[in-house]
Formats: structure tokens, C-alpha cells, sequence
């Protein structure tokens, strides 16, 4: 019996692995090499070489613009989201009345749609602003907090539910005893409970950085970049490239290939970084 | 032995049966797909579909493109293998992005059914794509709350009706003094929003800025064509900048929105300000028609929607019409196979030539066509196409032609909007506006 199922994994692998290189593989290479051509619709391309990759940095000042953006944007949603996540799962473990409520309340905007978000999102702050004399549009400051916003809301949820998990693991005793030997409760934290949980730290890190990263409904849908492109992210400047602009179809991709290297390189990074902080359970 | 033979076969099974449900997708090809740009339109050509089928039993697939998102959809769609066989360009150049897809359609009935054989997009000796509407746009006004302002005795000036506005001048005077009646008159501001959202700001950055760069255009010496004259311009000059600023901020400054809120309005919100009564002008052409019959609660009547020129402060602007022309043209995908392309031909021609055909593009479509098997008569109801029809007529009034078929690209568009929409939130001054209206047609087109 082993020995057949050993001989036949390979067919119970087969439907992923399809779904995997259809999906997934092909467009990838598809995509790597349209990145070096001139094309106008994605059947038919010319290979040109790397002035597409050049056009992506010399032709315009978007993709920079839009980077630095994104960056920005990134810092501030990733540490807001963890800090504000870390501190909802310590308030739920504490075994407040209607803790599970409260946990399923602060879950649910996850399950909501990046564009309906953005454009409930919009009508709130525009709701807000309003009363003022102001838009989402009227500064690049409020795309920006408006983006933060959104996505804390959103994001805070999900990464509690990871950091919940990572508390419930810590095994009591560990606790008491540091307690009974008169640490603080700074130092239990500092001390025991973040580096008890840095596998959650490492996982939720990772998800916030790539995600914000790569964000692009919320931000098509909150402001599509206005004033002036000065909120438009990468994900949402390269879509901008690619389906906007008749003839840079190419250069579009090539940032997109540019885009994936550094989310990459950051996402591998921050993988190495906390992974060797984590003490084994 | 048997059971290993049962669950080899039902793996087998499961495999084959991912590739046959693929494969099952992919087969069905459309005879005729026509890929809509226009949104408003939707509905009246899924109606044709379907009595074209019942008439010639032939399938017409229709998808239309949402508002503003045609060039990418089409993008995606052509490079399927069930690719739109009828699709559309937006102008000369539209078409050079698209001309490895244009059939030459220089012996189809469409092309012989065109009264000016000069409206079509031709390349050399093949004709690659064929206008089959004519609009217009203008300031649209509603006459019941114009003759409403012209009967009270305090106005400032000696206009008695809005056909005597006849110049940036009068115009001005109008709107103002209009403004500062407003509560007399029931009306919350003279201008429906100037919408300026993402993808919402064609009425400016496309429409508003033709009128100024087509009398630059027109006095080009060396081309008798303005288009002609635009697509050959690598710089322009921008002399009439004075005359855009004039409109636009007349536009804003008596605006039913606050200039720091037209950043989050869109082109349905003016219509919709406009069909409620709540503003007395909105500049827009007469595709605007079925929006603002459409909206619920609408309280202007047919016989009161009017045209009236756009206005600049440009000399001699007295006997200027409204910009009439077209950026729809058809065309025929070549890369389909010859028997699809037979069938959209013939689509085409049942549907501009065929009474049946005639009569859904009259009043569902209410498309005033260039094309000869359309009689006076045959002539769509709708008051604004009417306003259009009246202008085009008009011995004594010069229409404005659409030259801006003839700007470099989408992005150069998109540039101007957003420059608009942060000159008229105060970020930036005017001459920012103007530097990207110059800069930017020289750096888009190359």
C-alpha cells in the first residue's frame, strides 16, 4: 500500500501543480520576457532588448515618485498595524468579558472586498472633509493617512488573530515563574512574551510588508492617485503604464519585473532577519 | 490488484478532466463580436443583438467597456482568440496605435454609404476606419430657469433671452449676475460641478481645451485641416491660454460645488445637479440626453434643454457655433478569420441601411450618422441631437470641428486634468496649468 501510494504521489500532486504552472509559472516566465519587448497586446511581441528598462527610469518620473510613496507608505502602515494588532491580541488574552465578540468584530473588515473598502472609505473621509471645504483629492497627505487608515482597519484584524495564536502558546508556568522572581511587566514583555512569539512576528511582518507593498485596490479605488499621481503606489503606476499609455506597454512590465526584485529582495530579508530571532519552542 | 486498477482509473479520470473542462472554455468562437465604447449605449445594443439574430439568425456578442476603461479592455480582449471582430478607434491616433489591427474596408457598403468620404481615417490607399456618429457639445442650458432670470426687473444688464448671448462678454455678465440672484431663482449655482475625479475630467481636459487650440489650429498657414494642422504641431503655442482660463474659471467660480469638493465629483453628479433643477447650465454634448432624461425625480422638460456655443473671449466668436464632430469610428479587426469579417460588415450595413436597423439607431441609439441612407426625416427625437442638427444647419453660425482627435496622447490628457484639478484647488497657479498644456504636448509627442 505505501509503496503504490509512494509511486502514484506524483498524479495527487498533478492538479496543483497544473493549476500552479498555468496560473502562476507561465505567466511569470510570459511576463519576465515581455519585459524585454515591444508589444501592443501580449500575443504578438517584439524582442527590443533593455530599453524598456531604461524608459521605465529615464522616461518619467512616476515610477520613482511612486516608489517613495510606496515606501512611506509602507513604514508607517507596517509598524501601525503590528504595534496597534500586538497590543488588540494582548487586550483579548486577558479574558475580558466578550472577548470572542470583540475578536470577531475586529476580524470582519478582512473579509471585505479591497475596492468596496476603498470606496466606503471614501465616502467617510470625504464625509469628514467636507465639512471643512476639503476632499481625499485636495492634499496628497489625506490619500496618504486615508491609505493608512483604510488599511489598519483592514489589516488589524488578521494580524491579531496570528498574534492571539502566538500568546496562547506560551506556556503559563514560564510566566508565573518570572513573575514569582519579581520581573516587571516591561520586562515580561520585552523579556518573555515578544520573543515567545516571534514566529507570529515573523509571519505577520512578512504579510503586512508584502501586502502594502503590493497594494493596489484600495488604492485604485480611494483616490486612483489624484492630485496629480502624487498617491499613486507602484502596483497602481504600473497599471497605469501598461493599460494607459499606448506604446508603453513594455516599460510597464519591465517595472513590474524592477517591482517584484525589490519586494523580493525586502520580503527575504525581513524572512532572515526575524527568522534568527526566534527561540525555539 | 482490482482496487489499485479502480483508483489508477479514477485519478486518470480527475486529470482528464481538468483539461476537458479547459478545453470546453475555450471552443466557442462569436461569429460577430462588437466591443461598445459607449456605456450609455449598452442596453439598445444588446436589443439590437437580439432582433438582429432573430432577423439573420447570425450571433452578435456585445460587450461594452466601462466609462473611460475602452483602450484597456480592448487591449486585453484582442489578444484573445475570441477577439472583438468589431471594435472601435478614437481618431487618427487611435488608429496609429491600432493599425496592425485595422482592416482595409475600402469596398465594404459602410464606406460607400458615407456622405463625406473625407470623415473616414485613411491610410495611403486603404481606408481603415469608418465615423458612424456625429455629436456635439456645447453649454447645454435649461430655458425655464433662463426665462425665469429674464423676467426679473433687477438685472444688470439689457439681454433678453439666452440666444441674444452671443460673446464671453454677455456670458460673463449672465452668469454673475445670475450667481448673485441664485435664491431667486431656485437654483443652488449657475454650472452643474466641474467634475474633476480620475477618469471624470474629459469635459475639460479634452473638450473645453479643443475650442482655444482649434482657432491656434485654424490660423496655422501652412494646413487647411485644423486636425491636420494639430497632428503636425510639435509645439504648440497655446495663444488663447487668457480665453481658457476665462470659461474655466467662470465655470468655478459659479459652480453649485466649492472648488475645493469638484475633485471628488464625476460627469453623473453634473448631469444628475442639472436634471434636478438645481443649476441652470452644464457643458456637455448630446450623448448627455438619456442621462439626464434617466434621472429619477427629473424636472426639466425636453422643450427647454438648449445648446448654446462655448464661449471664450475670442475675437469674432459672435458667429461660432458648437464643436460638432465625432472620435468614434469603426473597425474591422484584420486578424479575424475572413468569414467573421464578412459577418461584421454585414452587421454594420444591416444596421445603418436596414429600416429595422435605421429605426433602433434613431431612438434607441440617437445617433446622428454620416451616412446617406439616412433621410431629414430619419433623425433621432431627442432635443439636444435636435440642437445639433438645428446647429449644423445654421447658415450663419461656423461650427467648431473636434480637433482634438489630434492631441498626442491619453496621457497628455490625463496630465491636464490633473494639473486642472490642482490649479482649482489652489495648489498651483495658472501658469503651471499652462506650462503643462505646452511642456507636456511637446514631451508627448515625439
Amino acid at each position: 500500500m505505501y509503496h503504490s501510494l509512494k509511486r502514484w504521489s506524483w498524479l495527487f500532486l498533478l492538479p496543483t501543480l497544473a493549476a500552479f504552472v498555468i496560473a502562476f509559472l507561465i505567466p511569470f516566465v510570459m511576463g519576465l520576457y515581455l519585459s524585454f519587448c515591444e508589444f501592443r497586446t501580449v500575443s504578438d511581441a517584439q524582442f527590443i532588448g533593455l530599453q524598456n528598462y531604461i524608459r521605465a527610469f529615464s522616461d518619467t518620473s512616476e515610477f520613482l515618485s511612486a516608489l517613495l510613496f510606496t515606501v512611506e507608505f509602507a513604514i508607517v502602515a507596517v509598524l501601525s498595524i503590528n504595534i496597534f494588532g500586538f497590543i488588540l491580541a494582548m487586550l483579548l488574552t486577558k479574558g475580558i468579558r466578550g472577548t470572542n465578540i470583540f475578536r470577531t468584530v475586529f476580524f470582519m473588515p478582512n473579509l471585505i472586498g479591497g475596492i468596496v473598502l476603498g470606496y466606503i472609505w471614501q465616502l467617510i473621509i470625504n464625509g469628514v472633509l467636507y465639512r471643512y471645504g476639503y476632499s481625499i483629492t485636495s492634499n496628497a497627505a489625506f490619500g496618504f493617512w486615508g491609505l493608512v487608515i483604510l488599511m489598519n482597519w483592514q489589516m488589524i484584524g488578521y494580524v491579531m488573530i496570528i498574534y492571539i495564536a502566538g500568546l496562547q502558546n506560551i506556556p503559563d508556568d514560564i510566566l508565573e515563574a518570572a513573575r514569582v522572581d519579581g520581573a516587571t511587566n516591561s520586562r515580561l514583555l520585552f523579556h518573555i512574551i515578544i520573543p515567545s512569539v516571534m514566529p507570529s512576528i515573523t509571519i505577520c511582518l512578512f504579510l503586512t510588508i508584502t501586502n502594502s507593498f503590493k497594494l493596489f485596490d484600495q488604492n485604485l479605488a480611494l483616490t486612483a492617485g489624484a492630485p496629480g499621481e502624487k498617491t499613486s503606489m507602484v502596483a497602481l503606476d504600473i497599471y497605469k503604464t501598461f493599460y494607459g499609455r499606448i506604446g508603453y506597454e513594455g516599460v510597464g512590465q519591465a517595472k513590474a519585473v524592477v517591482f517584484f526584485l525589490i519586494v523580493a529582495f525586502i520580503a527575504l530579508l525581513q524572512l532572515y532577519l526575524t527568522r534568527s530571532k526566534e527561540v525555539e519552542g | 490488484m482490482k482496487r489499485k486498477i479502480i483508483s489508477f482509473l479514477l485519478c486518470v479520470i480527475c486529470v482528464l478532466s481538468l483539461f476537458t473542462l479547459a478545453g470546453c472554455g475555450g471552443k466557442k468562437q462569436s461569429q460577430v463580436y462588437f466591443l461598445n465604447f459607449k456605456p450609455e449605449s449598452a442596453n439598445a445594443y444588446k436589443e439590437i443583438a437580439r432582433a438582429y439574430e432573430k432577423e439573420k439568425g447570425v450571433e452578435v456578442k456585445v460587450v461594452t467597456a466601462a466609462a473611460n476603461t475602452y483602450e484597456q479592455t480592448l487591449k486585453s480582449e484582442i489578444a484573445k482568440t475570441d477577439a472583438p471582430t468589431i471594435f472601435q478607434v478614437n481618431g487618427p491616433i487611435g488608429y496609429n496605435s491600432w493599425k496592425d489591427y485595422c482592416l482595409n474596408i475600402k469596398d465594404s457598403k459602410l464606406y460607400s454609404y458615407l456622405s463625406d468620404k473625407s470623415l473616414a481615417i485613411t491610410d495611403g490607399e486603404g481606408v481603415y476606419a469608418v465615423p458612424y456618429v456625429v455629436e456635439g457639445y456645447g453649454i447645454i442650458y435649461n430655458d425655464a430657469i433662463m426665462k425665469k432670470y429674464f423676467a426679473l426687473g433687477n438685472r444688470n444688464n439689457n439681454i433678453s433671452s439666452a440666444e441674444e448671448i452671443k460673446d464671453f462678454a454677455d456670458l460673463k455678465t449672465v452668469v454673475e449676475d445670475m450667481t448673485a440672484k441664485k435664491k431667486e431663482l431656485g437654483i443652488d449655482g449657475v454650472f452643474a460641478s466641474t467634475s474633476l475625479s480620475a477618469g471624470e475630467d474629459w469635459r475639460w481636459q479634452t473638450h473645453l481645451l479643443n475650442v482655444p487650440l482649434y482657432y491656434e489650429f485654424r490660423d496655422n498657414a501652412d494646413y487647411e485641416d485644423p486636425t491636420i494642422a494639430g497632428l503636425n504641431s510639435k509645439e504648440i503655442a497655446f495663444l488663447y491660454s487668457n480665453e481658457f482660463k476665462n470659461i474655466f474659471d467662470l465655470y468655478t467660480n459659479n459652480s453649485i460645488t466649492p472648488k475645493t469638493l469638484l475633485g471628488s465629483k464625476s460627469v453623473n453628479d453634473s448631469m444628475a445637479e442639472f436634471a434636478l433643477g438645481k443649476v441652470a447650465m452644464v457643458q456637455n454634448g448630446n450623448w448627455a440626453w438619456s442621462q439626464i432624461s434617466d434621472v429619477s425625480g427629473n424636472v426639466v422638460k425636453a422643450e427647454n434643454v438648449k445648446f448654446m456655443p462655448i464661449y471664450t473671449g475670442i475675437e469674432g466668436e459672435s458667429g461660432q457655433g458648437i464643436c460638432i464632430g465625432t472620435e468614434n469610428y469603426f473597425a474591422i479587426n484584420k486578424k479575424a478569420t475572413k468569414e467573421q469579417q464578412k459577418a461584421s460588415l454585414d452587421f454594420l450595413d444591416w444596421l445603418f441601411s436596414s429600416e429595422t436597423g435605421k429605426k433602433f439607431v434613431d431612438e434607441q441609439l440617437g445617433f446622428i450618422t454620416p451616412f446617406n441612407t439616412f433621410s431629414e426625416s430619419e433623425q433621432p427625437a431627442d432635443p439636444l441631437a435636435q440642437e445639433v442638427v438645428r446647429y449644423m444647419n445654421d447658415e450663419g453660425v461656423e461650427s467648431i470641428p473636434w480637433i482634438f482627435t489630434s492631441f498626442p496622447s491619453d496621457v497628455y490628457k490625463t496630465n491636464v486634468g490633473n494639473a486642472l484639478l490642482e490649479y482649482v484647488q489652489g495648489d498651483i497657479k495658472y501658469e503651471q496649468v499652462l506650462k503643462t498644456i505646452k511642456d507636456d504636448w511637446k514631451s508627448e509627442r515625439k
